[in-house]
């Protein structure tokens, strides 16, 4: 800091070292707010269930790793960690393939009803999911899709595409229609200008959404806990739930912690190495 | 709106229009247009649609799901809705998150974004902090855990003796909080509540108003440190202004979000918290719904809550147009 401001001694550089150290101190004391509770339960993680009860400000007597073999085996994370990426690694593979689709024929095909099923779908970003849980339940046990596997990823991608045929509609309609149109000429048929033309040139919008949508279905509480209730099925989210509403009673908090950590630790991992990516997309999505 | 999906056929006679120009029928060009726009309207019209239809129907039937009476019964949930009791002070709690949550989520993400975009030292043009990515890297960390995560983190951080608040809180001094149950009691638990879903919330909105504020002109801020406004007067009177679509957008989002509420209410108080001091209108229709199976009933509730939403996102949009809002075209954010 001191080296910026050396060259000009006037009022303006006194005045913006004070406001730069205010600001460094507020954003280290938000910093910390942050980081703490993640690092009390990463440490809570190792303790003992008598350690957890006893001061919280102390530190593990020895490394219990047995927490996290108890939170992976007898609380089932592993199971609910297993579910979750079959569940969200299938739904994000086709709502990326329908929601492109679609969004594709929307953005480059006149039609009649075009605009109506734009709007429809615009319709169904907005509206609380709460207000469809209850029919949705029984559309899916009329479909014998209730407490399944295949069930909860046909609602997840259902509910993901509104979004996705929102956000790569804007990117469709963007790309250079010469391009479609030489490919056209060069006797490539519609599939063909899709798949080997357009989809590659949609890329950086594919990027983002998949980015948005993996966080969104990874985190997706309700969908599970209204419609996925077999406890073999539960995904991670509603297995946390349920785990720490029953640690109440079996109390085994050290595992706890322990899920919570195996829970959280992967996604940050990936949050870290692709963070740049991450908050380039976020702020995409969430501007539109 | 969801009204008329049922009478989009997935796939209609559009060998006329295709594109733009007039093309000939072929098999290549309609399997492409009845597989890539049937399909996923298929699913659409399955999953999304039609429950929200059905919802509407719903509302105004007495079912109790598995018996197979369903009479209709017209606005009686809805008069019922209002005469009870703890959906109401369900619906009270709501709207108070919708109003405390956006506003201190906003401030907050809103300082700290101006203070990483235009708070670093140096008398040359308008700079950022130094370490500006260390601190909005960490600032984000919230946004990749799962809410449920984060209320169970906080749940237990808010636990009396074994948790680290009260720990803290004696540890400097504050004997007063020993053993305080920060979610056991009905004059704290909402505000507990709140700062959980603040906290969970900051960093998103923070990155969000970074890029915003970094797509104004650096030339605004070099005129305005050339009329010799401060920091803070820039911020008030410069940043503000011209990302306010920004921030009415967040206003948005968060609102709707705190008219959930749903996952972190689960995580911290499943069961509505001290004398329902932080009962959700989704907790209420959850559990209406699915402990209950008062299906009609717990649609109505469902119906109260998009309208309230509704309602929300029409009351701010009208307040930011009343209060000079600009043109939305305008306002978009560049990076």
């Amino acid at each position: 800091m001191t080296t910026l401001a050396a060259g000009s001694p006037s009022r303006g550089s006194k005045e913006g070292r004070g406001v730069a150290t205010i600001a460094h101190i507020a954003l280290i004391i938000w910093s910390l707010l942050v980081i703490l509770p993640l690092l009390w339960t990463l440490l809570s993680s190792f303790k003992s269930t008598q350690e957890v009860l006893g001061n919280p400000l102390s530190l593990p007597g020895k490394l219990h790793f047995e927490n996290y073999a108890n939170a992976w085996t007898t609380a089932g994370i592993g199971r609910y960690f297993l579910n979750t990426v079959i569940v969200v690694g299938t739904a994000l593979v086709l709502v990326m393939v329908l929601g492109a689709m679609c969004a594709y024929v929307l953005a480059r095909f006149t039609f009649p009803g075009n605009r109506l099923i734009y709007y429809s779908m615009l319709a169904g970003l907005t509206f609380p999911v709460f207000l469809a849980i209850v029919p949705l339940f029984f559309v899916l046990k009329n479909l014998s899709l209730l407490n399944t596997l295949p069930g909860l990823i046909m609602t997840y991608v259902a509910f993901a595409l509104p979004f996705t045929v929102f956000f790569l509609h804007s990117f469709f309609k963007a790309l250079p229609g010469e391009i479609y149109e030489a490919a056209q000429i060069d006797g490539a048929g519609e599939w063909r200008s899709f798949f080997s033309v357009m989809l590659p040139m949609a890329k950086p919008g594919m990027a983002s959404v998949a980015i948005f949508n993996f966080l969104g279905l990874w985190n997706q509480f309700l969908l599970p806990v209204a419609l996925n209730t077999d406890s073999d099925n539960y995904v991670l989210s509603q297995g946390m739930a349920s785990f720490a509403s029953q640690a109440g009673y079996a109390v085994d908090f050290g595992a706890l912690f322990a899920a919570v950590i195996i829970t959280v630790a992967p996604v940050l991992v990936v949050y870290i190495i692709f963070q740049r990516q991450l908050q380039v997309s976020v702020t995409q999505g969430g501007v539109k | 709106m969801t009204t008329t999906h049922e009478a989009v056929p997935g796939e209609g006679p559009q060998q006329r229009t295709v594109t733009r120009r007039r093309r000939p029928l072929t098999f290549d060009r309609v399997s492409f247009m009845v597989v890539f726009l049937g399909l996923p309207l298929t699913v659409f019209v399955i999953f999304v649609a039609s429950p929200f239809v059905q919802a509407l129907y719903y509302s105004l039937t007495d079912w109790s799901g598995f018996s197979s009476g369903m009479n209709f019964v017209g606005l009686d949930n809805y008069v019922k809705l209002f005469n009870d009791d703890i959906f109401l002070k369900a619906v009270r709690n709501n709207v108070l998150l919708a109003i405390v949550v956006p506003i201190v989520t906003i401030v907050l993400s809103l300082t700290l974004a101006t203070l990483v975009t235009i708070g670093g030292s140096g008398t040359g043009t308008v700079r950022g902090l130094k370490n500006a990515g260390f601190y909005r890297i960490i600032s984000f960390f919230p946004y990749v855990i799962p809410a449920i995560v984060i209320g169970l983190i906080w749940a237990q951080v808010f636990t009396p003796t074994s948790g680290i608040l009260d720990a803290v809180l004696n540890q400097i001094g504050l004997t007063g909080f020993k053993d305080f149950a920060w979610l056991g009691d009905a004059r704290t638990a909402m505000p507990a509540s709140m700062f959980v879903m603040i906290w969970g919330a900051v960093g998103f909105y923070m990155v969000l108003f970074i890029a915003a504020i970094r797509g104004i002109d650096p030339e605004v801020f070099e005129a305005a440190r050339i009329d010799g406004a401060g920091r803070f007067r820039t911020a008030t009177r410069i940043t503000v202004p011209l990302i306010r679509d920004n921030v009415q957008t967040a206003y948005i989002y968060l609102g709707i979000a705190a008219l959930d509420a749903f996952v972190y209410m689960q995580a911290l108080n499943p069961g509505g918290g001290p004398q329902n001091s932080t009962l959700v209108m989704p907790q209420q229709l959850f559990t209406t719904a699915f402990s209950k199976g008062q299906f009609g009933y717990s649609t109505a509730m469902g119906v109260v809550l998009a309208a309230v939403t509704m309602l929300f996102a029409l009351i701010v949009f009208t307040v930011n147009a009343l209060t000079g809002g600009r043109d939305p075209r305008k306002a978009k954010v560049r990076r």
